[in-house]
Formats: structure tokens, C-alpha cells, sequence
């Protein structure tokens, strides 16, 4: 016997089919064909391409411009989340649009713009020659277009919890005696948390995986800035399949953990989340 | 030690008048209701008593301070919010003994000294045992008690409470506000109280403000603003919703 509300049998299985086939078409099946790539001549010819100097150096740009770009975007993440769901103020429609631009945009324009400011005749360019300071080409400029890419997901995340959640809870800890911080801290951010991991480690992955944008800003100085994306595709124009899957399958490892993390601390602490999201 | 709001206006960001120059005096342990339908501003006022919003002009003198010149945080005005505010992270204890563990580690009371607090609280709002459980594990009702309790932590000077009752039953509103009362009686603790139920505000309050336009309308003991109305809107209002 079906309840009132529910669909007919066929129909729920016809979903839930369409949905499985379309997630093992489309996203399983390249993961598996990533790994499967990159062992094809064994685990030690896999294991010798990530060895090499070169491919090192991706994976230590990758993880540096990451450790830099999403910490200061969870940091502008929240202060802008905060911004627009606690206090009213004229242009806020015009500032949430802003917050999405990079998302709206390509991120090849992404790292153009850079390209423009920064770049040897942008307009910037003479006075940074001037003063010996590389962003083009270099960590800073890859950190600026990663950032730019990865802006929104941590506001994102974090503007329906938080006009959700409306500003009463902050109020009650004002009037108790409660300062700015201690608001913040013991009030706002852990009503927040698991949005806020969640889109921390959202923008974690993006960052890692940005290409676009990266890939303008660069110059693709191989052992240099080549991140690892980039550098998976140095290696698969050169005919270096074992290598450029091998590199391609530490990052798909990278959002494996990063999914698995997640699920893990929501089946760890369900209780909790769901005594935050109940009202 | 009385409170006196004297000619206080506030104009909405858009423009929109919510106060036209209130005043009203009550002495010190009065249970005060501000009664009106929606948009009179009562809510408003009682924001501006809390420090929650800012009044445009006017003043207010409570315990003879410039009491509008005090900090929200310094003012120990218990708030008591229409839909609770309870830290929905933390459980009942934490919630109680939240404004004690945030003071300056000066004038913080020990932990020993704050569990026992909690402990005397919530056997006042009738809810003992029930400290380890989350504000989504309790009742409406209870629910409004734990924001009672936690106001009452910090030893307010004043208590404030914004429709504290109206997401609640009939049966339950009618227990609490005579619950309420009688701590008040216990207590002595100035206290205005917003609603739109006049039944509930004369039942309640030693001194009734009709409210509506962000004007007070009359302002007197329940028994004479029943007995004679004083303006056209005040009859109306209290025979409509009879």
C-alpha cells in the first residue's frame, strides 16, 4: 500500500534509477577511469611520476596557494555572509550580485583581468617592473586568480543559513553583557560551523582544481607555477599518459578525502546538527 | 529609582514614523504592559528600553541614569524575545549560564558559583532536571521559560519581554502570564511587557499603554483604561477584540 502523498512505485524507481545511471555515467566512471589510467603500467610507474621534480613542485604550489586562498576567503567569506544577513543597508542586492561574479564569469576573464592590472603593459606593469615585484607569473598573481574563483563559496554557503537564522540570537547575547567577540565566537560561529566547513572545503577543492583562471596568470614555468592541474596537462600534451593520470589521480584523491571528511564529521555529530537546524 | 521616557520619536530606515513622541512614567518594580496592534510600536520602544535600536530623539531616565546613554550590553536589561533567541548549540544550562560566563573574568562568578546559579533557576521556571537537553528538545512553553531564566541569570535591572507568550497556546499562555506575574511579585524587577492581547495585558500589568501609531494612546491602571476609555481608538480597540 502507497500513502496518499506518495508516488506510484514505478515512478520513484524510474528516478532513483535515472539518478544512479547518470552519477555512474557521468561521474564515477572518469574517477575510475582517472585511476585505472594512471596504474595501467603499475603502481611503481605511478609512483615514479609523482617522484619527479617537476610534478613536486605542482603539488607544493597547489597546496601553498590553497593554504593561502582559502583561509582568507573563509575569513571574507564570513565577513561578507555577515554583512548581508545581519544588517540592512542601502546597495545589499548590488553587493550579493557582486559576491556571485566569479561564479557568472569565466575564469579565463578571471585571470585576465589580472593579466590587465598586473601584467608587464597592464597598469600596474611599469611601476611593479620598477619595484621588482612579480605577480604575473608567479605565487601571487596564481593566489589573487585562485582567489578570485574561489570568493564565493564560503559567502555563498553562508548567506541563506545565516538571514535564516536572523539576528535574534546575537541580540539575546548582546543584551546578556556578551562583547563583539565573544558574540561571535560563541554564538555566531558555531550556530554557522557546518556551513561554514562545508563551504570551506568546497572552496578548498575549487582552489586546488581551479585551472582557467590559474592557467592565464602563470606562464606555465614548468618546476615553477605549473600547479598540479596545469600540470597535468603539460604532461598529457606530451604524451606522458602514466604521469599526467598519476598527477591527476592525487587530485582526484584530494576531493575524495575532502568528501569522505565531510560525510564522516555529518554521521559523527548528526545529533548536533540536527538540534541546530530544528527550530 | 523610577523609569521615565520622555518624548521619544524613531523614524524607520525608510522613513516611516514608528514612534511620535512617547512618554510615560512608571515607578521603580512596576509591571508595565505596552498594549496596540501590530506596527503601534510597542515593539519598538521596547527595543530602544533594550538598546537593541537606537531612539532618534527624546530620552529615557531609568534608576536615575541616562539610561539611553548606557551601552545595550551594560544596561542588564533581560530581554525576553517573541521566538525565544535560545542558543540553539548550546543546552538549557548553557543557555542560562550564558550572560554570567561572558562577563570580564574580573566580575565573573567561579564555575561552582555559576552551576549553582543555574541549578536556583531553573527550579524558578519549574524545569528542573531538564539542564542537559537542547532548546529543540523542549516545548514552546518551556522553551520561553529557559529565555525567562537566562534573563533572569544576569540579575537584571529591568525586564523586558516582547510578545513573550504569543507563539504559545491559549491553556499555556494563561499559566505562564499568572506563573510571570507572580515571580514579579517575588522579584520586584521593573518590567514592560509587549502584547497584543488585552486580556492578557490587564490581566497581568499594574499599568496598561495603549498604543497605536507610535503614539500612546492612554496610559493608566487597567481597571480605569477599561472603565473609560480615553480616546475613540482605545474603544474601539478594546471592544473589537472582545
Amino acid at each position: 500500500m502507497r500513502g496518499p502523498t506518495e508516488d506510484h512505485p514505478l515512478a520513484r524507481w524510474a528516478l532513483v534509477g535515472v539518478t544512479i545511471v547518470f552519477v555512474v555515467l557521468f561521474l564515477l566512471l572518469p574517477l575510475v577511469t582517472v585511476f585505472s589510467a594512471a596504474l595501467e603500467k603499475g603502481v611503481g610507474a605511478a609512483w615514479e611520476a609523482l617522484g619527479d621534480p617537476d610534478a613536486i613542485s605542482s603539488i607544493k604550489l597547489t597546496v601553498i596557494t590553497a593554504l593561502i586562498a582559502v583561509p582568507l576567503n573563509t575569513v571574507f567569506g564570513v565577513a561578507a555572509a555577515w554583512a548581508v544577513s545581519k544588517y540592512d543597508f542601502r546597495g545589499k542586492s548590488l553587493l550579493t550580485s557582486f559576491i556571485d561574479l566569479p561564479f557568472s564569469v569565466s575564469p579565463v576573464i578571471s585571470g585576465l583581468i589580472y593579466v590587465l592590472i598586473f601584467g608587464l603593459q597592464g597598469w600596474l606593469g611599469p611601476w611593479l617592473r620598477e619595484h621588482d615585484i612579480k605577480i604575473i607569473f608567479a605565487l601571487p598573481g596564481i593566489v589573487l586568480a585562485t582567489m578570485f574563483v574561489t570568493f564565493p563559496f564560503v559567502a555563498r554557503e553562508l548567506i541563506p543559513l545565516m538571514t535564516d537564522q536572523g539576528r535574534d540570537e546575537e541580540e539575546a547575547a548582546m543584551s546578556l553583557g556578551a562583547s563583539g567577540w565573544k558574540t561571535f565566537f560563541r554564538v555566531t560561529l558555531p550556530s554557522i560551523k557546518w556551513g561554514l566547513l562545508y563551504g570551506v572545503l568546497l572552496c578548498n577543492a575549487r582552489a586546488m582544481g581551479e585551472f582557467g583562471a590559474v592557467s592565464v596568470v602563470s606562464g606555465h614555468i614548468r618546476g615553477q607555477t605549473n600547479t598540479m592541474p596545469l600540470h597535468v596537462e603539460v604532461l598529457y600534451n606530451d604524451y606522458q599518459f602514466v604521469a599526467a593520470f598519476a598527477v591527476a589521480s592525487v587530485l582526484a584523491l584530494l576531493a575524495l578525502v575532502t568528501l569522505t571528511l565531510k560525510s564522516f564529521l555529518e554521521w559523527r555529530y548528526a545529533d548536533e546538527i540536527a538540534a541546530v537546524h530544528r527550530h | 529609582m523610577s523609569l521615565v521616557i520622555d518624548s521619544v520619536t524613531k523614524r524607520f530606515r525608510g522613513g516611516a514614523a514608528a514612534l511620535q513622541g512617547v512618554s510615560l512614567t512608571a515607578p521603580q518594580g512596576a509591571f508595565v504592559a505596552l498594549l496596540g496592534p501590530s506596527g503601534s510600536g510597542k515593539t519598538t520602544l521596547l527595543r530602544i528600553l533594550g538598546g537593541l535600536d537606537f531612539a532618534d530623539t527624546g530620552s529615557v531616565r531609568f534608576a536615575d541614569v541616562n539610561w539611553l546613554g548606557v551601552p545595550a550590553r551594560e544596561r542588564r536589561a533581560g530581554f525576553v524575545f517573541q521566538h525565544y533567541a535560545l542558543f540553539r548549540h548550546m543546552t538549557v544550562a548553557k543557555n542560562i549560564a550564558f550572560g554570567l560566563e561572558v562577563r570580564p573574568r574580573r566580575s565573573r562568578p567561579s564555575r561552582a558559583d555559576i552551576a549553582l546559579r543555574v541549578k536556583e533557576l531553573l527550579a524558578l521556571v519549574q524545569l528542573d532536571g531538564l539542564g542537559d537537553r537542547y532548546p529543540s528538545q523542549l516545548s514552546g512553553g518551556q522553551r520561553q521559560r529557559v529565555a525567562l531564566a537566562r534573563a533572569l541569570a544576569i540579575e537584571p535591572r529591568m525586564l523586558l519581554l516582547d510578545e513573550p507568550f504569543g507563539a504559545l497556546d491559549a491553556k499555556v499562555r494563561k499559566e505562564l502570564r499568572i506563573w510571570l506575574r507572580e515571580l514579579h511579585n517575588r522579584m520586584g524587577i521593573t518590567t514592560v511587557f509587549v502584547t497584543h492581547d488585552q486580556e492578557e495585558a490587564f490581566a497581568v500589568a499594574d499599568l496598561v499603554a495603549v498604543m497605536n501609531q507610535g503614539r500612546i494612546e492612554q496610559y493608566g491602571q487597567p481597571e480605569t483604561v477599561k472603565r473609560a476609555p480615553g480616546t475613540a481608538f482605545v474603544q474601539e480597540f478594546l471592544g473589537a477584540a472582545v
